[in-house]
């Protein structure tokens, strides 16, 4: 710390600055090149493709490509669906977060594996998986269209089932790791005044980690809006219908690249603004 | 005596004014109310009213077995080292620690089989809990509001309550806005606001700085007086439990070791752990007349004329310290001893000695110089036989 009366502020910022800088530099120096050289190959690897999406873009045409009709419809339809996945994956995926980490159970284990089963299962394995359920002739499905005259495969409401389907894990994780950090003692303060263990958690431990829950919604958010293999597995690629962005762009690939590039910088755009949202949760652990 | 005429109602009510006054003066024994004959059928169990538990928790190899009786309007403290089990004993009567086995009766009523948000019971926490996303206010009506109040009624009362801890001025405050203090006190307020008739207290002030703990201790000691119900707290402060409660209970290893009165324990520690709460040097020893032989090896030559089994106590000031082998003094009890460890105590210095007989010896600063006093450096200890206690075990 400065000392008082040590002369002025921008003198003792250099006096503190300087140690701290030589370290930095001691440190770069001793890492030996097989950890430097390979760490820089998996950087560049990282970052150069982003950089040839920004260099080939059609910065010109891109205006008149963006406000195209087919641009905004599966924009739209991308954000209403991922917007509507996460509303479902909020309403199931937090109570099922407070079942895992507070609520002792034979299987506890096993259950929480399933859960986390889809973040590592290829998409289109969940969007087969999706039809033999809920398809109009899978063990659900079929009930689902004989009693309630409800079909989902191919369908709008289908794209929000197999958004939420690849979305919701990412939501409990992240819920259930708050759910953790957070102290149970304040659920047991609330029970010595009256609470019961609902009103509890409705008026003490969501509240307390709201933060967790917003973390996991915009997560499960950014996950429902690039779903490609599950949506077009269980939904099909319709325009207007079930033609979110990522179907989009890879259609557009095929007959007009410089639109596919235009809806990638769009995602870009997204993925940014989220890790931005995300930032004070997870970069600044440095 | 109870009027003949006199309802049911009322002489519970006057009973339960008696029983608070004698309970403020510190004279009451709940095991022999003489009140309880005045009522014939109502007071027929002396334990009816106020808190009879008898606590036993088993937790991998570690056994609470903790038998608590309080009167309402008494306050008593847990006192003991840390991992005796006391917090696990508050826990078991706030029903957040289900009980292995025994009973739990307030007021009458058996509470072993109540979940906790049944309970009438109020905590204040070792670290408050204050929910901090409410504020001071709501935190305290949260209580009430769980009891169905409307949310207008729950803030009415709680702003009664904090205006009672003379917190009025910090109601809209945020937990993290207040200082320890102030929190310790919302705390109360909360756990007050529900009207508890068991008011539970673990470590309220260990959370304090040494500044603030002085006035909250004083201030705290008023609230508790003035509650009419059955107070139990858990320190291991030997001052705060003085100063708080009207009954120790000593638990040491899940299992009550000695039970008294503040002065009562001070005067006659049974265990190490007591003597050295209490300032003690304590040995025990079979006595013969004015001689005690110790357990730990010499004897120890007394006023008292005992035999048997018996306890000797000493205080630390009572012990004089010398450089060589005196010749002039009249101390009968003299022990050559090696000082292991100096600390500084208020303005004088605890010296820490082994050998002869382990003991602590309070000295001043400059006759520590004097004497040189260094970890390791040998010395004469010397105790006056009339400063010595001795007590039977």
């Amino acid at each position: 710390m400065t000392h008082p009366g040590k002369g002025p502020d921008g003198a003792a910022d250099t006096v503190r600055g300087g140690p701290r800088r030589r370290r930095v530099r001691a440190q770069v120096g001793g890492v030996p090149l097989p950890l430097l050289v390979p760490a820089l190959i998996g950087l560049a690897f990282l970052i150069v493709p982003l950089i040839a999406l920004l260099v080939r873009a059609p910065w010109r045409s891109l205006p008149e490509l963006l406000t195209s009709a087919e641009v905004w419809q599966a924009l739209r339809l991308s954000l209403v669906c991922a917007t509507a996945a996460t509303a479902v994956s909020m309403v199931v995926g937090v109570p099922l977060a407070w079942l895992l980490a507070r609520v002792e159970f034979p299987g506890r284990g096993l259950v929480r594996a399933l859960v986390t089963l889809p973040l590592v299962l290829p998409p289109v394995v969940g969007g087969v998986a999706l039809l033999m359920a809920l398809g109009r002739n899978g063990i659900v499905g079929r009930s689902l269209d004989s009693w309630f005259g409800v079909t989902l495969p191919f369908t709008t409401a289908g794209v929000v089932v197999a958004e939420a389907f690849v979305a919701l894990p990412f939501l409990v994780i992240t819920v259930e790791g708050t759910l953790r950090a957070a102290d149970p003692r304040y659920e047991e303060a609330a029970a010595t005044l009256g609470a019961s263990r609902f009103t509890a958690f409705r008026r003490v431990t969501l509240p307390l980690i709201a933060p967790g829950i917003a973390a996991g919604a915009v997560l499960a958010w950014a996950r429902a809006l690039g779903e490609f293999g599950a949506t077009i597995t269980f939904a099909g690629n319709f325009p207007g219908r079930t033609q979110t962005m990522p179907l989009a762009v890879y259609l557009a690939l095929q007959s007009d690249p410089e639109a596919a590039i235009a809806l990638s910088l769009v995602l870009l755009a997204v993925s940014v603004a989220v890790l931005a949202g995300l930032r004070d949760r997870w970069m600044t652990t440095g | 005596m109870t009027e003949p005429q006199e309802t049911a109602a009322d002489a519970r009510s006057v009973h339960r004014e008696r029983r608070a006054r004698t309970a403020a003066e510190g004279e009451l024994d709940p095991r022999a109310d003489p009140a309880g004959n005045d009522e014939p059928g109502m007071r027929a169990d002396p334990s009816a009213g106020g808190l009879d538990a008898h606590l036993v928790v088993e937790r991998g190899g570690f056994r609470l077995d903790v038998a608590l009786r309080v009167a309402p309007g008494e306050v008593v403290a847990l006192l003991g080292p840390n991992g005796a089990g006391k917090t696990t004993a508050l826990r078991a009567l706030a029903g957040l620690t289900p009980l292995t086995e025994g009973r739990i009766r307030l007021d009458g009523g058996a509470l072993e089989g109540t979940p906790p948000e049944s309970r009438p019971v109020g905590v204040v926490f070792q670290d408050y809990l204050l929910f901090p996303h409410l504020s001071a206010l709501d935190n305290v009506a949260f209580g009430p509001r769980c009891q169905g109040e409307t949310k207008a009624a729950a803030r009415a009362r709680a702003a009664e309550w904090l205006d009672r801890l003379g917190l009025a001025a910090h109601a809209g405050a945020k937990p993290r806005r207040l200082s320890g203090g102030q929190a310790q006190r919302v705390a109360l307020a909360r756990a007050l606001a529900t009207d508890p008739r068991l008011l539970l207290l673990d470590e309220p002030l260990a959370a304090l700085d040494a500044r603030t703990r002085l006035e909250v201790r004083s201030r705290l000691r008023r609230h508790l007086a003035e509650f009419e119900a059955v107070a139990v707290l858990v320190t291991h402060d030997p001052l705060d439990a003085m100063v708080l409660a009207d009954r120790l209970v000593v638990v040491e290893h899940g299992r009550v070791v000695q039970e008294g009165a503040p002065s009562d324990i001070a005067r006659h520690p049974r265990t190490d752990y007591i003597a050295r709460l209490v300032g003690l040097n304590l040995y025990r020893g079979e006595a013969d007349g004015h001689t005690v032989r110790l357990d730990a090896g010499p004897a120890v030559t007394t006023t008292e004329v005992l035999s048997g089994p018996v306890f000797v106590a000493f205080p630390p000031s009572a012990v004089t310290l010398y450089r060589d082998r005196p010749t002039g003094t009249s101390a009968r009890n003299l022990w050559h001893c090696e000082v292991a460890g100096l600390e500084t105590h208020g303005d004088q210095i605890r010296a820490d000695l082994t050998g002869g007989l382990p003991l602590a010896a309070d000295l001043t600063t400059v006759a520590a110089a004097e004497l040189d006093l260094h970890p390791g450096a040998r010395v004469w200890a010397a105790v006056k036989a009339a400063q010595t206690h001795a007590y039977p075990v």
